[in-house]
């Protein structure tokens, strides 16, 4: 009788013990202000991009052994940005670097974005006017300038120009500057794909879940680029659209030229469209089945790290989306950026210095400069980077190449006046069920008119 | 002994309520209070009244959402426990290789919902390529995908309980039913399912609950496509959360409301079953 009394106060203290020490634990995490580990100035970095996660985290460590302040890389998920930086944020370890994507992400975040008029960051800044204003503070500082076209593989060109029996009289990639004569040369590609060896021109047109954006936002920007330059009381398109309730979807009929140009002369049927990720085409583009594929600078990192990749870094070259727009011959690639750097206001003073200062030697010490254009691949609009500091990839060449084009004007990403990814997400579904048979394209307009209205009153 | 239980009663349940609060008490409460309230973040939030609710019953998602669920509920209780009682019908015979056979079938109910989600993706979007359509094709698909996913999953667990039950019948009162003359099917009718109406009551909770509340396939497996048509409730919920910014609030309106279908389909259930059970 007695041992078993014992044994069961023993018993009890055990399990109490174990919520104790599990207690303790959490405890010295949340106040970790006090900690000799320097916590109180560590910076938690939540990243957006998926593809050079691995890049930061080396950053993180080289800065840690640098500095000996350090730096904790999350990076959401493709697509979930905005999911994990909600719940990262309501806990007490808070990111206290994370990212908003324009105006429109703005307006959700305000409360928790700090004013960074004062910092060297904004100082570094090239063209001030990229950075997200709002009553004289600036809440976002855009880091990478970003370009995104069709990219082709000029190695397949050269071999289907020189095709003798080829049914169009252009003869080179620089004679395709509007909607007619790349839907010509894609065409007839299409009928002679057997003698090119390709499997489709384009690389499957991603409409599975959460790999829509290509579409939905990207594609999108062309023809809503047009309508809102048409608004004469704004001299900037992304202004224009924040101040248009009901979007018209005025030239959707050059979004529907390009949109089945590309599923019709693709690696896949249109119909099992549904199931493809971006990961997919790009791979397809590597390995050479498709010549050409709409994305941006940013996936030279997926098109190079596919195994068996038969593209030379040489031939992979950029066009610009042209849709069938009087004067397109102008039409440059769409160029800008979704990606601007927020402090998180709630976070200790300490932390929020501790960031900026992180942020700064990013961008303008050496080491980090060589982060951002080598491993980064980023084209920093900041001054503090010298012409040879810039990124070396094709298609980031690419980019600044179109750039400095004479007579060329790029597209400005408009598409940061998209009221919601809700309303993305919508119209993405509709150019699934338009691509599968499902919908007609009038109903999709429908679709993109509604949605853009309903998610403009919410 | 029964006293030195009631004696360190506190001391002993203790860890366990703890636990039990803070992981399920206070976030339950924190819910339902947050449903009233208009939030960014779940830290800080400001109350706004019945606004949250009335937004999302006039929302369409939702209630297609709760129609899909509904729909695929009866669908999937209906088939997953008569395949379940049938294959523990037939694995009760005693044939060669029931133990093989049980462990197969219950095999699939070790792995997890998004894992299963995505071979299932990829079994039935091969077999659908050779129609050239996906999954994603049409809504019908994707409910019946949904409901093969389920059974796959299900079927097994509830076999085993179902085994259970079985072979707690007792002989005597199977020997009894073949000597009055009673034909196999006479006796599985009038003897051996009201004799394991217990089982049935816990077959037919687990596949109510489980399909009512059914988040990790819907999402790996269609994730709603097309156009949210296959969105079930917990996935809904999630998107209107995760989804739209400023819906924080109507997502716990309509978490709460889900909380209280599913209570109440649950109790309903229970109280129906329970009143068929008999002693043999």
């Amino acid at each position: 009788m007695k041992r078993t009394k014992w044994l069961g106060l023993i018993l009890a203290l055990t399990l109490f013990a174990g919520i104790a020490a599990g207690c303790g634990k959490d405890n010295s995490g949340a106040s970790g202000s006090n900690g000799a580990s320097g916590k109180a100035g560590d910076i938690y970095f939540l990243n957006f991009k998926p593809e050079i996660a691995e890049v930061y985290e080396k950053i993180a460590k080289d800065y840690e052994a640098e500095t000996g302040v350090k730096v904790k890389v999350v990076t959401a998920a493709a697509g979930t940005y905005e999911t994990t930086l909600k719940s990262e944020i309501a806990k007490s370890e808070a990111p206290t670097i994370f990212q908003i994507n324009g105006p429109v992400g703005y307006q959700n975040w305000k409360d928790y974005t700090l004013d960074l008029k004062d910092t060297k960051l904004y100082s570094y800044l090239s063209d001030q006017s990229l950075a997200v204003t709002s009553e004289g503070g600036v809440y976002g500082i855009p880091y990478v300038v970003e370009g995104y076209g069709i990219i082709y593989n000029d190695a397949l060109m050269k071999q289907y120009f020189g095709l003798s029996d080829k049914a169009v009289s252009v003869s080179s990639m620089e004679e395709v500057n509007n909607f007619d004569t790349l839907k010509a040369v894609v065409e007839d590609m299409t009928a002679k794909s057997e003698q090119l060896g390709i499997k489709g021109v384009f690389a499957s047109t991603s409409l599975a879940a959460g790999e829509q954006w290509r579409w939905q936002t990207h594609l999108a920007n062309m023809p809503l680029y047009y309508e809102f330059k048409d608004n004469k009381d704004y001299d900037n398109t992304v202004l224009a659209g924040l101040a248009t309730n009901e979007a018209e979807f005025k030239y959707d009929a050059n979004f529907k030229n390009i949109f089945d140009l590309y599923i019709h002369n693709s690696v896949t049927k249109p119909t099992l469209l549904g199931s493809k990720s971006v990961s997919d085409s790009m791979a397809e583009f590597a390995l050479g089945q498709a010549a050409m594929v709409q994305n941006g600078n940013w996936a030279w990192s997926q098109i190079n790290e596919v195994d068996g990749n038969v593209v030379k870094s040489g031939d992979i070259k950029f066009l610009p989306i042209y849709t069938g727009v009087d004067g397109e011959e102008s039409q440059g690639l769409a160029i800008g950026t979704e990606n601007y750097l927020a402090i998180n206001s709630k976070v200790s003073a300490e932390k929020q210095e501790a960031s900026i200062a992180f942020l700064e030697w990013l961008f303008s010490s050496d080491k980090g400069k060589s982060y951002v254009a080598n491993d980064l691949g980023f084209i920093a609009p900041f001054n503090t980077f010298n012409d040879d500091e810039k990124p070396a990839d094709p298609l980031a060449k690419e980019v600044t190449n179109w750039m400095e084009k004479d007579g060329i004007v790029s597209v400005p990403w408009t598409f940061a006046a998209f009221p919601s990814e809700e309303f993305k997400n919508q119209f993405g579904d509709g150019l699934l069920q338009y691509a599968q048979g499902n919908k007609s394209w009038d109903e999709v307009v429908k679709i993109f008119k509604d949605s853009w209205k309903a998610e403009k009153a919410k | 002994m029964q006293k030195s239980i009631r004696r360190y009663f506190a001391l002993f349940a203790l860890p366990t309520i703890l636990v039990f609060a803070v992981i399920f008490i206070i976030p339950f409460i924190l819910g339902v209070y947050l449903s009233f309230t208009e939030f960014r973040t779940v830290t800080d939030a400001s109350w706004i009244g019945l606004g949250n609710y009335i937004k999302a019953f006039s929302n369409q998602d939702f209630i297609n959402a709760l129609w899909f669920t509904v729909k695929f509920t009866v669908v999937s209780v209906i088939t997953i426990n008569v395949l379940a009682f049938l294959l523990a019908v037939l694995l009760t015979r005693g044939a060669r290789g029931t133990d093989v056979f049980r462990t197969v079938f219950f095999m699939p109910n070790l792995i997890g919902g998004i894992v299963l989600g995505y071979i299932w993706l990829l079994i039935l979007n091969g077999i659908l390529m050779k129609f050239d359509v996906t999954l994603t094709f049409s809504a019908t698909y994707g409910f019946w995908g949904l409901v093969i996913l389920m059974n796959w999953q299900l079927i097994g667990y509830m076999m085993i309980i179902y085994i259970a039950g079985i072979q707690n019948v007792s002989k005597e009162v199977i020997e009894a039913a073949q000597i009055d003359g009673s034909t196999r099917f006479g006796i599985l009718r009038n003897v051996t399912i009201p004799l394991v109406m217990p089982s049935i009551t816990i077959c037919l909770f687990l596949t109510l609950s489980n399909s009512f509340k059914l988040f990790d396939q819907n999402l790996a497996l269609t994730a709603g496509a097309p156009s949210k048509e296959t969105s079930m409730l917990a996935l809904d919920i999630y998107n209107t959360f995760y989804g739209s910014v400023g819906w924080e609030g109507v997502g716990q309106a309509k978490a709460v409301v889900f909380f209280v279908l599913v209570a109440l389909i649950a109790l309903i259930q229970l109280a129906a079953t329970r009143s068929k059970e008999v002693e043999s």
